[in-house]
């Protein structure tokens, strides 16, 4: 007889081994190393849930400790490779090889392991491409995650920062693995079940609450007169023009800049209702004045925002809500969400070539992608119009005799970074990068083809409308200001490429500069937030300097 | 310390107002721009923290001085690492207020 159940008798075989650190689901604190000891075997596939928020630190710090002769060989399959742990453990020799998405403040130390070939890198992908392959070809055999509270029998309730959790434990529950729950408390009665406790093997209470990172608060203090010149640009030049209402932002300040320009500058230019409605986006403080002055209809979220858990219970019209009153995020689905229904993105990179190709990849970080790449493509599986996505369509003219539509795609950047690094370059690093980590692709962020816009304070370049690779070089370099690249710009071409529209400058919009100052912001500091918010909205320590 | 100055042909100005903008902080500069006994040019005087952008200092003010009518000013310029767009956008607001069509 030929066996069905190698996946379940393995499982079993797992959980026997652990019969004798826990008898029922909860494990003790001081056991979670044995208990990682019991359930994993070489070779296994494992995620440790993280992601440029809320991380597994303590079952990370735990199987960092693990007895490096029986927990070895392991395949990381993990959104994040972003805590010191993480590393520890490659260092330690138990890992063979990694699938991440985004390695952020572990980048320079990842780059020298590559280096030292002491790791091989399987892929880096995006967040919703890794999600699919756990369901494909991926699917971990144990998975780490966090969890704010586990009641008696072992449900979770992840609240606010629910994100990667369900597309992990549903790959590993379903397919025979072993999930392990670090919790914040034990409660009696949960606000509301996010995970069911069948789904569940194992939950530890950990001895600090997980770690949860504020990465999507910008203090608008910090806020420069160019971002705030750039913000204009985009909403007069791009929002406006195409009547954007569904889109999702990047993280940083040119971003922030805008959203606080909505209840403002785009509100005076008669804009309501028109632009911004609804979004796919993290709880964004900078977003407060936008929602209280009745410019956002509606805000799903990929996870949540350390200080934003009370502003957003309290405005469930807005963001998604659960009838215990928190707001429920979801990763995958906000993932999917940018990429098929936001007709617009907008982002900021480090490097965009002549082509139009950005990364955010330097020479000795390996950075990689999180979510960008998912909202900054045109998502070739839509079949829906709208007016903004049939006109980029008409624009680019697509279409072999059929009508086609285009997502618009935009990087908003300054001609220079800090220290004077030129952001337009000949060559991405990206190139030299994939050459000493032996990639088989560069690692791109956005890729040229989908670029439709690119903004800076020199203005806007409109891609869609190019109809010659030597037009859409020629384009680029003429929004890219005094760097050298923009500098061996052919004049009189530019100055065609004006004539027709497709290079629109500050003065071509009717923005004046000089209106360009931190005095149209909506808010001017996190202060501000605190206020519009209503005292909802509660920083974390790091942004409060009153 | 970096000090140069350029005297570039440009459009007399219609207004010559004296007028100050920016502030000296990093990242930043300040401008002012007052009246001096020329028609067809302007006196372009800058001091700089930076050292080594003197190409990138000439485009920035070449294209100010092709693109504003400012024959008859003097600007003088104290910049503590102002990126280019930053320089523009200083050169700019501080010669739609000097040339007198600010409201």
């Amino acid at each position: 007889m030929k066996q069905h159940d190698h996946l379940a008798s393995n499982r079993l075989a797992r959980l026997k081994r652990a019969a004798g650190i826990s008898s029922n689901r909860l494990v003790a604190t001081e056991h979670a190393v044995q208990l990682l000891g019991a359930v994993i075997e070489p070779g296994d596939r494992v995620c440790i849930e993280g992601n440029n928020q809320k991380q597994a630190d303590f079952l990370a710090r735990c199987i960092a400790k693990t007895d490096p002769s029986r927990v070895t060989g392991l395949h990381l399959v993990q959104s994040v490779l972003a805590l010191p742990e993480h590393i520890d453990l490659i260092e330690r020799g138990q890992v063979e090889r990694i699938d991440f998405s985004f390695s952020g403040p572990q980048a320079s130390r990842l780059a020298l392991l590559v280096e030292n070939k002491k790791i091989a890198i399987g892929a880096i992908h995006t967040y919703l491409e890794l999600f699919a392959r756990y369901f494909v070809d991926l699917t971990p055999r144990v998975a780490l995650i966090a969890a704010q509270a586990a009641d008696r029998e072992g449900n979770l309730y992840t609240g606010p920062n629910t994100e990667d959790t369900p597309a992990i434990v549903e790959a590993t529950a379903f397919k025979g693995g072993i999930v392990i729950a670090q919790v914040n408390e034990i409660v009696d009665r949960l606000p509301r079940v996010d995970i069911p406790a069948d789904w569940v093997n194992f939950y530890i209470k950990a001895p600090t609450p997980h770690y949860i990172e504020p990465l999507f608060t910008r203090d608008p203090a910090l806020i420069t007169e160019i971002q705030v010149l750039m913000g204009m640009i985009a909403i007069k030049g791009l929002y406006a023009e195409y009547g954007i209402t569904r889109l999702n932002h990047g993280i940083g300040f040119d971003t922030a800049a805008i959203e606080l320009l909505l209840p403002t500058y785009a509100a005076d230019l008669g804009l309501k209702g028109k632009i911004c409605t609804h979004w796919a986006l993290n709880p964004h403080p900078t977003l407060i004045p936008a929602i209280e002055s009745g410019f956002v209809k509606s805000v799903h979220c990929f996870g949540s925002e350390v200080g934003m858990e009370r502003y957003t219970s309290a405005r469930p019209d807005i963001f998604f809500v659960g009838a215990d009153g928190s707001m429920r995020s979801n990763r995958a689905f906000s993932q999917a969400a940018g990429h098929y229904a936001c007709d617009l993105f907008i982002g900021s990179t480090l490097q965009i070539d002549s082509h139009g190709n950005s990364s955010t990849a330097t020479l000795d970080r390996i950075a990689g992608f999180g979510g960008a790449p998912n909202m900054g493509a045109d998502a070739r599986g839509r079949r829906h119009a709208s007016p903004a996505w049939l006109r980029a369509g008409r624009e680019a003219q697509l279409g072999a005799g059929i009508p086609r539509g285009k997502k618009l795609v935009v990087q908003i950047v300054e001609t220079f970074r800090e220290h004077m690094q030129p952001t337009f370059v000949e060559h991405l690093d990206a190139w030299e990068l994939a050459k000493t980590a032996d990639m088989e692709l560069p690692p791109v962020m956005i890729y040229g083809d989908d670029l439709t816009h690119i903004i800076t304070e020199e203005g806007i370049a409109n891609l869609l409308l190019c109809r010659t690779q030597e037009e859409r070089e020629q384009a680029i370099r003429g929004v890219a200001g005094y760097t050298p690249f923009g500098m061996s710009r052919d004049a009189r071409m530019v100055e065609n490429l004006r004539d027709r529209g497709i290079i629109r400058r500050a003065e071509d919009l009717g923005i004046r500069k000089r209106d360009a100052t931190r005095d149209l912001l909506a808010a001017r500091n996190i202060k501000d937030l605190v206020r519009i918010s209503g005292g909802l909205y509660d920083p974390p320590a790091q942004f409060r300097n009153w | 310390m970096e000090k140069f100055t350029l005297t570039l042909k440009s459009v007399p100005a219609k207004s010559r107002r004296t007028t100050l903008c920016g502030v000296v902080s990093s990242g930043n500069l300040e401008v002012l721009v007052e009246p001096i006994g020329m028609e067809d040019a302007c006196e372009i005087e800058v001091s700089t923290s930076a050292h080594g952008f003197r190409d990138i200092w000439e485009a920035v003010l070449n294209d100010f001085a092709k693109e504003h009518e400012s024959g008859g000013l003097r600007l003088s310029i104290n910049d503590a690492g102002a990126t280019p767009a930053v320089v523009s956008l200083r050169l700019s607001q501080a010669f739609e207020i000097a040339s007198g069509d600010a409201p």
